[in-house]
């Protein structure tokens, strides 16, 4: 059985590249990408200590979080369309209006 | 729980009656039924039950932070009725609100991490969908994105670090997580202390504390007014709720671990947030600064662990959701009348409607902290605990930035009472003059009898 150890690894690295993603990148649906990969490594770290501890709850909790990401998915893409209408562009540096 | 399903219900009505063509009295229907759920959750009032195999918890404080959110919620659809009103999708907006206040419920009467996550969502998706709802201005779009980008870029932390301290504990219960905390005390592997930190982290953006508040002004001032009213009362009393129960009974026992961390943010919140709130030209962007501050005074409270925190929470949050609620509710007639929340447009405001200027008069002192109002009590009764538990430092560096306070809360009301040029006059409607009259009483009630309150939750 592959160690515990190598899951949380692995999933960290993952999520790392996602938070790294969408802090450097400039386009909104790469953001996007990005969150959804943040999303799916902590999918797999439930998933490990699921069968690592052997009980259910994480696996269900899994079911919650993609429930989830899908609706909140549907309403960043609708976002994103109803700022592309305004700005023709997906790039976020176009969303420099409110400043202190 | 009564109560929960209530507001579900409401919000299942308003999305049906769109197809069933009701929207005429709908406004109405939903204020009743409402009403209705607070006297559901007075029935449930000192009562404790779990529902749902432990998944939801109403206990004496889930139970008065319900009603917290219920009550806020009816003044704030009475003062609002313009917003929904004469514009389009009327049924879709009415049912968004009712769902994040389904959110905030959950949020305060958790009992388990999946109902917490939940929560959030629930809340956090129907307003990003409210921040954007003047598809139009470009003001709205950008705050709809920024605030959908770090929501759920905050939600990735949140869930690390319950999937973290589930690896840790085994489990997703809050009190099996607190029993097993207790019994391994030494044994705690480290991811632990990491996953902890992921949720506060996580939580840090969803009530907005600096240096994770940067989104928080941005969003406040896009959003349509009444929405960044909504955000500041309803939601900051949901968001506080949920991050004293994971981090106030949840992990007290490991509580120490991140108090220097909370200590640092309550330092930086109230200095920022303070600071720049003094070169704010735009009144509402002026109070989004001021309830990032007044996060930071309630999390000053949060760490003296006093017995009474519970009760000083509620009265504090009772309190600034009562006067930030009139501020709001004028700033939004002003941008009705004038189409601007900048400085220049509350000038002359007594000339123009002297009810108006002395509501909001009234709500900035309380804001500000000026005696007899319920805003001096609250800020008292969070120094005087803090105090007591010896943060003798944090409490020197609150009331110097509450002075500061006083400085940018003064400027609104010396432009109201100078000399107006035009005569355009102010018009409010009788029911919103009803509300913010309440309001106001409530405001200076609030203020004669802290004691009541506090004694409520203790």
């Amino acid at each position: 059985m592959v160690p515990i150890e190598y899951y949380l690894w692995l999933s960290a690295t993952l999520f790392s590249i996602g938070v790294l993603g969408v802090l450097y990148r400039r386009n909104a649906i790469v953001i996007f990408m990005c969150i959804e990969l943040m999303l799916n490594a902590v999918n797999l770290v439930m998933v490990a200590f699921s069968n690592y501890l052997n009980d259910p709850a994480g696996q269900v909790f899994v079911f919650f979080i993609m429930a989830v990401a899908a609706a909140e998915v549907a309403v960043g893409l609708a976002i994103l369309v109803m700022t592309f209408r305004n700005t023709k562009s997906t790039d976020i540096n176009m969303l420099n209006r409110l400043k202190w | 729980m009564n109560a929960l399903l209530i507001v579900c219900g409401l919000g299942f009505i308003s999305l049906v009656a769109e197809i069933i063509n009701l929207k005429k009295g709908l406004h109405i229907a939903i204020v009743l039924g409402l009403v209705v759920a607070v006297a559901a959750v007075i029935g449930d009032w000192n009562t404790s039950a779990t529902f749902f195999n432990n998944m939801l918890i109403f206990d004496p404080f889930s139970v008065a932070f319900t009603c917290l959110i219920i009550v806020v919620g009816i003044f704030w659809f009475c003062l609002t009725s313009p917003f929904f009103i004469g514009e389009s999708h009327q049924t879709d907006r009415t049912a968004l609100i009712i769902f994040t206040m389904v959110g905030g419920i959950m949020m305060v009467s958790f009992h388990n991490m999946a109902i917490l996550f939940l929560g959030i969502e629930i809340l956090s998706i129907s307003l990003y969908v409210l921040a954007g709802s003047h598809k139009e201005s470009f003001f709205s779009n950008e705050a709809a994105f920024k605030y959908f980008i770090m929501g759920s870029f905050a939600t990735g932390f949140l869930l690390m670090g319950i999937a973290l301290v589930y690896g840790a504990t085994g489990s997703f219960d809050t009190s099996e997580i607190t029993m097993h905390i207790e019994g391994h005390k030494a044994g705690l592997p480290g991811f632990f202390y990491v996953g902890i930190l992921l949720m506060l982290v996580g939580l840090a953006f969803k009530i907005s504390v600096v240096p994770f508040h940067f989104w928080a002004p941005d969003v406040y001032a896009g959003s349509p007014t009444m929405i960044t009213a909504f955000m500041s009362t309803v939601v900051k009393i949901a968001a506080v709720g949920a991050f004293y129960k994971i981090f106030g009974l949840c992990f007290f026992s490991v509580q120490m671990s991140v108090l220097p961390i909370i200590q640092g943010i309550i330092i930086l919140t109230l200095l920022v947030a303070n600071i720049i709130a003094v070169y704010q030209n735009n009144v509402k962007r002026m109070l989004a600064y001021s309830s990032i501050a007044h996060v930071g005074y309630m999390l000053l409270g949060f760490i003296s662990g006093s017995v009474k925190f519970e009760g000083i929470l509620f009265f504090y949050l009772a309190s600034y959701a009562t006067t930030s609620l009139i501020a709001f509710g004028i700033l939004y007639a002003i941008e009705n009348a004038k189409g601007s929340t900048s400085i220049d447009a509350v000038k002359g405001l007594y000339n123009q409607n002297p009810f108006a200027a002395t509501c909001m008069t009234i709500a900035l002192l309380s804001l500000a902290g000026i005696p007899p109002f319920a805003g001096f009590f609250s800020k008292y009764l969070i120094f005087g605990s803090a105090i007591e538990a010896d943060h003798i430092m944090l409490v020197i560096v609150a009331v110097v930035t509450s002075l500061v306070g006083v400085y940018y809360y003064f400027k609104p009301i010396i432009y109201m009472f100078s000399p107006a040029q035009a005569s355009d006059k102010l018009y409010l409607s009788a029911v919103q003059k009803a509300f913010l009259g309440m309001l106001t009483a409530a405001a200076l009630l609030l203020g004669l009898l802290p004691e009541w309150i506090i004694t409520i939750l203790s």
